[in-house]
Parts: C-alpha cells; sequence; structure tokens
C-alpha cells in the first residue's frame, strides 16, 4: 500500500492551529495573557537643528540615491568591549564579509562622516532640545554626559559605531489605564540610508548620517498590542509638544521589543508608522509562540540536541532535471549545489510561524543575511509546490541517505565561497530550534510580517568615545531649560475632555502639536472650547488634507484670525471660510479675505425681518406644509448671510418662534 | 597600591565621596541624588577629568557621569572586576611562510583601551596580534619584540638610534623582513632616520601605523598590518618603506620611500605622500606590484651597514615674514652646530636677519636651506637674495624635505664636524632624498570643483 502522501499545505494549518494562533481582530486580552504578550519599545526622534550632532554639516538636506559626488569603501572589523569581550552581532556581521561603499554629496556630508575627522564638540543645540525631552519624560538627568560608542558593524555607521549618550535614566509616561515606565533617553548621531544590498555588497548614502536624533526606551511593560501602540503614540507626540522636533518621513521611527512567554526579546526594527505596530506586535508574539511549539515537538524526536548535526552533499546541477530558472541561473553562474539533510525536521520546515510563513523562511532569511546569498536561495522538501522532480528527490534523499519518515532536506544554491557560511547557518539556525526563540533583531513589512535582520547585540557593544570628553550638566543650566518646556501629554488630554473637545480628534491634535493653539484660543481669546476644538480638530484637518498651504502659513496665523474674528464680532461658522482662504493665502490680510468670500454684514434685526416674509411665501407655495418642513426652508434661505453675523442657533430659536 | 586601586583614576573630592560611602571601582553601586536614583557598575575616571563626577556603567551598556554634589546617599550591592584582554590565540606557525619581525615602538597599530586614561594600549604578542588579526597567519612566520612604548611624539635620536641597532641583529639572524609598529606623526621621520643609519639593506624594512586606531571597526590598523607584512616578507624591495593607505577607502596601501614620504593631513587614512616623485609600489593583500622600475632589490646576505649616529645639536627654523635676528643669536649661543631653514618661494629670508646668519656662519654653524613649498626644488641663484644668502654661508638641499633635511643634518653632525665632510654628507644622495629629476606626476594636488576634478573623484574612490 502506498503510504499517505506528506502535505505541506495541511502541516501549516495543522501548526497554526495547534499554536493557537488567531487573526488580531479576533484577539482579547485573555489570548495576550495565554500567550504571555510582552512588548517595550525604543522611539527615535529627529531634532530640529540647523546642524549636525558632531560636525558642522547642515542637517535635514537629503538627496537622491545617484546624486553624490564620491565614494569611499570600507570593511567592518569586530573590536573589543570594554569588558573584554566580542559582541554577537559584531561576530555574525564579521561572517558575513561584505563591502560597504558610502556615496558621499559634499552639500552635506564632509570628512567628518566617512570617519577621516575626529569628531567636534557636541552640537549644543541638540543637547539643549535633547535635555528638555529629558525632563519632559520626567527622567534622572545624569550629572555629566558621556559619549559612548556602540558597535554596528552592518555598515550603516563608517565608523563602524554610533557616537551616542545616556541624558536620563528612570522616566514614565502617563496613558490612559496605566503608567509605563521608562528606561533610558539617550542623544545619539543618526545612520545612513541603505540605497541597496546585494550579495556582498552594500550601497549606503551619507546625508541623512550624523543628523542628531533622541532615542527614548521604555520597559517592557505592554500587554497587548494596542497598548504599544498607544505608548508609541504618547511619546511621539511629547516629543513633538518641544516643536523642536522634526516632522515628515522618517523623522520619526521606532523599534518595537516583543516576547512571549517563555520567548526571548526580539527587536522589530524600524517601523516606519505607529498603526503598523499592532499587527507587528501581534503576529511576533505568536512567532515565538510557534517557535516553541517547533521546540517542544523537536525535543520529543531528538533525544540529544548537543550532538545532533546535518549532513550535506554537493550535487552535479547536470545530473538533476531543474525547473526552477533561479537553479538554473546559478549554474551557469558556476555556482554550488548543495543538498543538506535536517534529522528529525520532517513537518518542521512546513510548520507555521507568521501568516503565510513557515520554518524554512528563517532559514532561507538568514542564508540572505549571514551568508549573503539572494533569495530565493533554496529548496526544501516541504513546499507546497514542489520544484525538485520526485525521481530528483528520490535521487537525493538517496544520496544523503536521509530518512523518509523523520528528516527533512534542503537544497540550496551560492558562489562556493559562501558554501561553508551558509552550511553553517543553515546548522546554526536548526540547532537554535531547540532552544526556541533566537535573540535577533528583525524587518519589518506593511503585511505585518518580519525577516531576520541581525543578531540581536547586548551590552557588549558599547565602549567609551576616546575622541570625546565628559560634558558636565550643570543644576543652573537644566533649570534654564526646564523653563521652555510644555506641559505634559496626560495633562493635554485631561485639558481636551475638560474642554468637550471630540476624542477622535486627539490623535490629530496631538501630533500636529496644536494644543498650544487651541490653549491660547480658549484662555487668551475668549473662544468657545468646543468651537475651538472643532476648529483645530476638523477644519483644520479638513482643510490641510484638501488646500495646499500658501508659502508662510503658520498655525499663529490662525490665532491672527481668531482674534480678527473676535474683534470684528464674527460668528463660528465663518471660521470655515476664512481659515480655508487663509491657509492658501497666508499673507492677505483679513478685510480682503471677508471680501474674497463675500461676506456682507447684517444685523440680526435685519436677519430676523426676513423670517415673516418667507413665513408668508411659504405658506403659498408649500408642497408639504407642515411646521418642520417650513422651519427647514426659512433657515436654509437666510443661512447664508447668518453666517458670521450671528449663532445659527439663535436664527433658529427666533424662526421657531415667529413661525408658531 | 591595593589602595588606589579600589578608587583608579579618582582623586580629590569624587574620591572622598567613594571613600564615605565605601564603594570602589568595579563594584555595583545604587545611589540616591537630588536627580533621582541611579544603578550601574562604576568605572575608573580618566585622570584628567574632574574631581566632581562619578562615573557609572548602567545596565544597558552606557556610561553616564554622576555630580557628588547632587548624591545623597550611596551603597555597593556587588563587585565584579572587568578581565579586559584581547584573545590571545598562539601564533601557528606555518612550513614555507617567510619569517617576519615586527618591532614594537608603541604606536596604536593593533590596540586595546584603557579606559581609565581614555587612551589606546597596543596589542602586541603575536598571539594577541593574531587574536586581533587571524589573516596575518597566512601571510608570514611572526615574532615580535617590544623596544620601547613611546607615542610618535616622542620618538627621537635616541629611539632611532635602537632601533637601527635592532634591525642590524635582526639581520644578522637570517630574518626575512622587518615590520616596525609606529604612530603616524613622525613615521616619516623614522623613516629617513632609518635610510640613513640602516644601509645596504638586504630585507624589507617597512614602518607601519594606522590613523584610525584598531579600538574601532573602520580602523585601517589591521589592513596596513596585513599590507605591512606582506611587504617584509615577500616584496624584493630592500629599502626602508613607509607602508599605508593609498585612498581612504580600504582598496590599497602605498610604499614610500622614507626620505621621500609625508604626513599630509591630520586625521586622513591616506594622508601618507611621496612628495616630488612617485610612491615606490602599491601593496594588496595578495601582493605588491611596483611603480618605480628602480629599487634595491632583495638579497640574501647580511652585508647590512648600520650607520647608528645622530648629534641633536642641530635645530629647524620655519621663517615668518617680519623674523628677527635675536631668535638666530638665541640658537647659536645656546650651542646649535646645525640649522635647517625651511625658508619661502625657491628657499628665501628676509633681509634683517643676514647680520645674524653672518654671526652663524662664523661660528661654524652648519646651514642648509629647505622649503615651506613641500614641493620643488630651492633655487637660490634666482634671485640676489638668494646668492647673498649663499654667500652668508646657507648651503640649498635641493628638493630633500625639510624633516628630511633636518634628521640628515643630525645623521651628518653625528659623524663630522668638517664643513665640507657635512656637505658632502648632506648633498650625497642614499636613497632619493634629493632627486635629479622631478617627474611631471611628482607632484598632483588636484584642486576640488573643477568639473574634470569631479568627475574623476566621482568615477574612482581615492
Amino acid at each position: 500500500m502506498k503510504k499517505a502522501q506528506f502535505d505541506p499545505q495541511k502541516n501549516y494549518l495543522d501548526t497554526l492551529r495547534k499554536v493557537g494562533y488567531v487573526p488580531r481582530k479576533e484577539a482579547t486580552q485573555e489570548t495576550y495573557d495565554r500567550i504571555g504578550f510582552m512588548s517595550g519599545l525604543e522611539v527615535h526622534q529627529q531634532l530640529l537643528t540647523r546642524k549636525k550632532l558632531f560636525c558642522n554639516c547642515p542637517a535635514g538636506i537629503f538627496h537622491k540615491d545617484d546624486e553624490y559626488d564620491a565614494e569611499v569603501i570600507r570593511h567592518m572589523r569586530p573590536t573589543l568591549s570594554e569588558l573584554g569581550e566580542y559582541d554577537g552581532t559584531a561576530l555574525m556581521e564579521f561572517r558575513t564579509k561584505k563591502e560597504i561603499t558610502y556615496r558621499i554629496n559634499n552639500e552635506n556630508a564632509c570628512t567628518y562622516e566617512v570617519d577621516d575627522t575626529p569628531p567636534f564638540l557636541i552640537n549644543r543645540e541638540a543637547l539643549d532640545i535633547a535635555l528638555e525631552v529629558t525632563m519632559l519624560s520626567k527622567f534622572n538627568v545624569v550629572g555629566e554626559v558621556h559619549i559612548t560608542r556602540k558597535q554596528y558593524l552592518d555598515g550603516s555607521i563608517p565608523t563602524g559605531f554610533q557616537r551616542t549618550a545616556i541624558l536620563g535614566v528612570e522616566g514614565e509616561i502617563q496613558l490612559k489605564s496605566k503608567k509605563i515606565r521608562l528606561i533610558q533617553l539617550s542623544i545619539e548621531e543618526d545612520s545612513c540610508r541603505e540605497i541597496s544590498d546585494i550579495g556582498h555588497k552594500r550601497i549606503y548614502k551619507t546625508d541623512r548620517l550624523g543628523m542628531p536624533l533622541i532615542e527614548t526606551v521604555t520597559y517592557p511593560e505592554m500587554v497587548n498590542p494596542d497598548e504599544v501602540k498607544e505608548a508609541c503614540d504618547y511619546i511621539r507626540f511629547l516629543n513633538r509638544s518641544t516643536n523642536k522636533v522634526r516632522t515628515g518621513m522618517g523623522a520619526a521611527r521606532q523599534d518595537v521589543n516583543v516576547s512571549c512567554k517563555g520567548g526571548t526579546r526580539v527587536e522589530i526594527k524600524g517601523v516606519a508608522h505607529t498603526k503598523w505596530i499592532p499587527e507587528l506586535t501581534h503576529n511576533e508574539c505568536f512567532r515565538q509562540w510557534a517557535l516553541l511549539n517547533i521546540r517542544e515537538e523537536l525535543l520529543k524526536r531528538i533525544d540529544d540536541p548537543e550532538i545532533w548535526k546535518i549532513d550535506y552533499a554537493y550535487l552535479n546541477f547536470d545530473e538533476f532535471k531543474i525547473t526552477t530558472s533561479e537553479i538554473s541561473a546559478a549554474r551557469d553562474l558556476g555556482h554550488k549545489l548543495v543538498a543538506v539533510n535536517l534529522p528529525g525536521f520532517k513537518g518542521i520546515l512546513s510548520h507555521f510561524t507568521q501568516p503565510g510563513k513557515v520554518f524554512a523562511d528563517e532559514i532561507s532569511d538568514r542564508l540572505k543575511v549571514v551568508a549573503c546569498i539572494e533569495k530565493p536561495n533554496m529548496v526544501h522538501t516541504e513546499l507546497p509546490h514542489q520544484p525538485i522532480t520526485p525521481v530528483d528527490l528520490e535521487i537525493i534523499k538517496l544520496i544523503m541517505m536521509s530518512d523518509e519518515e523523520n528528516d527533512a532536506i534542503i537544497v540550496f544554491w551560492s558562489p562556493e565561497e559562501d558554501v561553508a557560511t551558509a552550511l553553517e547557518t543553515i546548522e546554526e539556525r536548526c540547532r537554535m530550534a531547540f532552544e526556541g526563540v533566537p535573540n535577533e533583531t528583525r524587518k519589518s513589512f506593511e503585511d505585518g510580517t518580519t525577516i531576520f535582520e541581525r543578531v540581536l547585540p547586548g551590552a557588549d557593544r558599547m565602549y567609551p568615545d576616546t575622541d570625546s570628553i565628559p560634558i558636565p550638566l550643570s543644576a543652573e543650566h537644566l533649570e534654564n531649560l526646564r523653563k521652555n518646556i510644555p506641559n505634559d501629554i496626560s495633562e493635554r488630554v485631561a485639558n481636551f475632555i475638560k474642554w468637550n473637545i471630540p476624542e477622535d480628534t486627539y490623535t490629530y491634535l496631538l501630533s500636529k502639536n496644536l494644543y498650544p493653539y487651541i490653549e491660547k484660543s480658549i484662555n487668551k481669546l475668549g473662544m468657545d472650547p468646543e468651537n475651538a476644538g472643532r476648529l483645530f480638530g476638523r477644519e483644520l484637518k479638513h482643510i490641510e488634507g484638501h488646500y495646499k498651504a500658501g508659502e508662510g502659513f503658520t498655525y499663529s496665523r490662525i490665532l491672527d484670525m481668531i482674534r480678527f474674528i473676535k474683534d470684528n464680532n464674527l460668528h463660528y461658522p465663518i471660521y470655515i471660510k476664512i481659515l480655508t482662504e487663509l491657509y492658501q493665502n497666508p499673507n492677505m490680510d483679513f478685510g480682503s479675505i471677508l471680501t474674497v468670500i463675500n461676506f456682507k454684514r447684517f444685523s440680526k434685526d435685519e436677519i430676523f425681518s426676513k423670517i415673516d416674509f418667507l413665513n408668508k411665501k411659504f405658506e403659498e407655495e408649500a408642497r408639504v406644509n407642515n411646521i418642520k418642513n417650513k422651519a427647514d426652508w426659512i433657515m436654509g434661505q437666510i443661512r447664508p448671510m447668518t453666517i458670521g453675523n450671528m449663532e445659527l442657533q439663535e436664527l433658529k430659536n427666533e424662526v421657531d418662534k415667529r413661525i408658531l | 597600591m591595593e589602595d588606589t586601586d579600589f578608587f583608579q583614576g579618582y582623586k580629590g573630592r569624587a574620591l572622598e565621596v567613594l571613600k564615605k560611602y565605601n564603594v570602589r571601582v568595579w563594584g555595583q553601586a545604587e545611589m540616591n541624588t537630588t536627580r533621582g536614583e541611579f544603578k550601574g557598575t562604576i568605572l575608573p575616571r580618566s585622570v584628567n577629568d574632574d574631581d566632581e563626577h562619578i562615573v557609572m556603567k548602567v545596565i544597558t551598556g552606557y556610561n553616564i557621569g554622576i555630580d557628588i554634589n547632587t548624591i545623597t546617599d550611596m551603597k555597593e550591592i556587588g563587585y565584579k572586576k572587568a578581565n579586559y584582554a584581547i584573545p590571545e590565540k598562539e601564533f601557528p606557525y606555518t612550513e614555507g611562510l617567510p619569517h617576519v619581525k615586527l618591532f614594537g615602538t608603541g604606536g596604536t597599530i593593533a590596540s586595546r583601551l584603557d579606559y581609565r586614561t581614555g587612551a589606546v594600549i597596543p596589542a602586541f604578542s603575536p598571539g594577541e596580534l593574531y587574536g586581533a588579526v587571524p589573516e596575518l597567519a597566512d601571510i608570514c612566520n611572526l615574532e615580535t619584540e617590544k623596544l620601547f612604548a613611546v607615542f610618535s611624539e616622542n620618538m627621537g635620536p635616541t629611539q632611532y638610534v635602537a632601533l637601527a641597532k635592532a634591525i642590524g641583529r635582526e639581520i644578522e639572524k637570517g630574518i626575512e623582513g622587518i615590520v616596525i609598529g609606529h604612530g603616524t606623526d613622525t613615521l616619516h621621520h623614522t623613516g629617513a632616520a632609518l635610510t640613513f643609519m640602516c644601509q645596504n639593506l638586504p630585507v624589507p624594512v617597512v614602518l607601519v601605523g594606522s590613523q584610525r586606531s584598531s579600538d574601532r571597526p573602520s580602523s585601517d590598523a589591521a589592513l596596513n598590518l596585513m599590507h605591512a607584512m606582506k611587504t617584509a616578507g615577500h616584496s624584493d624591495i630592500a629599502e626602508v618603506l613607509v607602508c599605508m593607505f593609498g585612498p581612504t577607502s580600504d582598496e590599497y596601501g602605498l610604499l614610500h620611500k622614507g626620505t621621500r614620504v609625508r604626513k599630509m593631513h591630520s586625521s586622513y587614512r591616506s594622508t601618507f605622500r611621496t612628495i616630488g616623485d612617485t610612491p615606490v609600489a602599491t601593496v594588496t593583500r595578495k601582493g605588491v606590484t611596483p611603480i618605480k622600475k628602480n629599487y634595491n632589490k632583495r638579497r640574501n646576505d647580511k652585508n647590512v651597514i648600520i650607520k647608528p649616529y645622530f648629534s641633536d645639536k642641530v635645530t629647524m627654523v620655519y621663517y615668518y615674514t617680519g623674523m628677527k635676528p635675536d631668535i638666530i643669536d638665541a640658537i647659536v649661543d645656546a650651542g646649535y652646530k646645525g640649522i635647517v631653514f625651511v625658508g619661502t618661494g625657491l628657499g628665501h629670508v628676509n633681509k634683517e636677519i643676514y647680520p645674524a646668519i653672518r654671526r652663524a656662519h662664523a661660528a661654524g654653524v652648519h646651514m642648509y636651506m629647505t622649503l615651506q613649498t613641500i614641493w620643488g626644488y630651492v633655487q637660490m641663484y634666482v634671485y640676489d637674495t638668494g646668492r647673498d644668502m649663499m654667500a652668508m654661508g646657507i648651503i640649498p638641499a635641493g628638493n630633500m624635505l625639510p624633516e628630511v633635511a633636518y634628521i640628515k643634518l643630525g645623521w651628518a653632525l653625528g659623524q663630522t664636524d668638517d664643513p665640507e665632510e657635512v656637505k658632502k654628507i648632506m648633498l650625497t644622495s642614499i636613497n632619493d632624498e634629493i632627486t635629479e629629476r622631478e617627474p611631471y606626476n611628482g607632484y598632483l594636488v588636484y584642486q576640488g570643483g573643477v568639473p574634470e576634478v569631479e568627475e574623476f573623484i566621482k568615477k574612482v574612490r581615492k
């Protein structure tokens, strides 16, 4: 009798169910408690300074990938930490042997960026902004700033390290229902932007490199994906409330740390939008949960993981019927084709890890990053659509002396010089499966999934910057800075509630840092709080979304507008028309704007005097004559002349009174 | 010793605070301050920093300083001394690879950090070097000897003499190549000194340093070291060479003659340039490719001539407009026997100091003229002033670099006082310190901004 064929697709679904994966929409707090969801954040925020952090290049001048004046090539070698150890990431990156090219544009980079000139003294403007945020986040401010080097061997910084310094430890933020403690805030230089990373060559541009940045790190105290987003938004709003940080693409980025019960801290790097956070953290937590299931499964099968190892054999391209274009391309390039037997791994390669992803992807991701083999870089015995013909598969199994019932086989292709690293990488990742969840950083995608990026670096990669001296922070200086700092985000939210401002506008108001304007409108200009909330939270947002701002438009012009309206005794709905005009022509005077929008002044009596006339007219012409229709029709007729001249409610009352 | 060791680098008030609360360096401490609580490992403090702060490493690996005036309480809750060592592995012996000797002088070619002082400590034993740069084992069989530990700027005549003698000893023992690890600031002074002191070399003597110390991942140290070992062990250029980066990119090294090389940028990796000529060769990890056709070839004999002489009664005077004669008088009064002038243009100084020059000449001081322009020849016949100066005893030193002329005059005066003899030594080239011809490509200082230069720079990584 023929054995039932192993069905990878079915295995994926079975393991998904076994892990207990549910889509985020169906997940509740119980779901997250069951798998022990835990998450923390590292929020990066560029500061709004004229110059970079350690040199005098202008900050915020960017260029296109191919607009460069020169290129420099470097290779990175790991160095010893202060505590005498090599860092894990460092060694991994060294194994990948990348050649890094930096593109330099004379407009925004000097010899400091490419590490041919030592650092200049730290940018005081940046330091002061960062200190304001430090105090605003209730951190304990350090007495002396020590510039530290944090090693990065991926090449994203030409020195091989980032200059960074702690300004405060142990802060906190107040979310809706809980406090989140903060570990630290540091000031640091931003890294290069990657242009490409193919094989052993990686290209960066240096325009963003060296721009001042702060990083706020929270404790892992968020217990569900929405809480992570809430905390992240809070920190971003807090940063923006100083009005001294950059906004726009890439100005704020976050790394999200996630673990599940029994899992490991995994860092999802460079999440561009906070709205991606819930899906990413949800999936990452389940990925770890799935890896723990794999671990359990493997330990059942394999008695002694210590002695577990892979077998491999070189295959001759010509002896196999090759059906994928990647393999035939590899053959034409003279690459090697290698089969790897994974004893006891049957059903593991197609084990669920993330929506649409399986354990085999974890291996493939590492082959790309560590061994520099571009994807697709392998096939295996648990693909739903098997590219290896059954005959070939039998031959490979025979060569490998593979156990059909228990083993799985990977076939990868790579340049000869990368084969050794590839084999090491495969064995290493499989061995990690016995341990559970590898310590790593992962790159995020919009669909909520992630791929392996690097081994997670530890504290070992920190060492002092011998090119800098410590910077003392006097109590006097801090007190002076404290005078500038705005009030808390939680206090701002409390005021929004007090002012009856609709909750769905908070995100917009805080992200644009409009609180100070609302506060002034209400407290200084006597505007009705609800109107102020509507004007800034709804009308302004609508206008920003539909019109192009005229040159020189700033939010303070809106305060001028409110003042004008108040002085001229105009009423609320006219704001919308004026603002729409003002937004596009910020330099126009308000009198002219009134003309442009065809505003005419009418007294209350003039307006009211129309009611009786219209009442009569309605009686004569109406087809369905009832009180409601009449009132609505009359309102409709008079409304245009009312706008700006009086409150509509008052008119309504008068209409109702007169037509009764 | 024990007592001070507990508080490495702390002094004054900060030291008192540590003692008061009984907290040691390497102790894990909890601190209460008026700025909140801090936890971490107390680190040594750099001796030059103030006595108002205590440094600690927090759990995330960062260092911070705590203002002692804010400390209200502190206690030590643990103690863990860091063991800081470069992993030492035995340098493997490979049959068939050349034997190379590495002399250490104290430069930062391979190093680790001493973060008490913030200084960089050289990694030096073959085992340490192998731990840091394992690729070296594929190039040569290495022996090392630490001759002294001084920074580049502290290298001087005593060290040149000691180095020359050490080179002689090694050649006598049959070494196949010598590398000297050296700080970069005065690499070219040492290059000149060794060229004069070690003549008729049968093997390469390669001076190497690094512009970025090896405590950083982008350091040029490892590659420079590989290039130097490759040159010393495998090349057939038996001269004193300086081996440093060609371009700032990690691409290839250049081998410069010790007498024609100069450090031309305070921090660039490609700071060393051959002046008024081309470098001798390029070097990569694969091998050495000569640029110059003629050089002294490697030999199997041991017939090196060591001339370890130096008089320190030599000085160099960089001329500036408005210079007063009393400077020259003071030098002569202090007993100096030789002056190398670094003059303007083709080799000039102002008329105001002529009387002082005459007095110096009368006192038997040997005077030579070199150039502030760095490139080009001294030419004292073009203007009357030049002729005047020659008449007063100043001898033009051709296109000898100022630093090289200083070294050579010191070396010459270490051997003789006789003016004619000194002049003969000075003007007879030992290894191209004065060249007969300046090739057209010996002076290349491209001007940024010029379109064709920009195009070149964009295409070629230099």
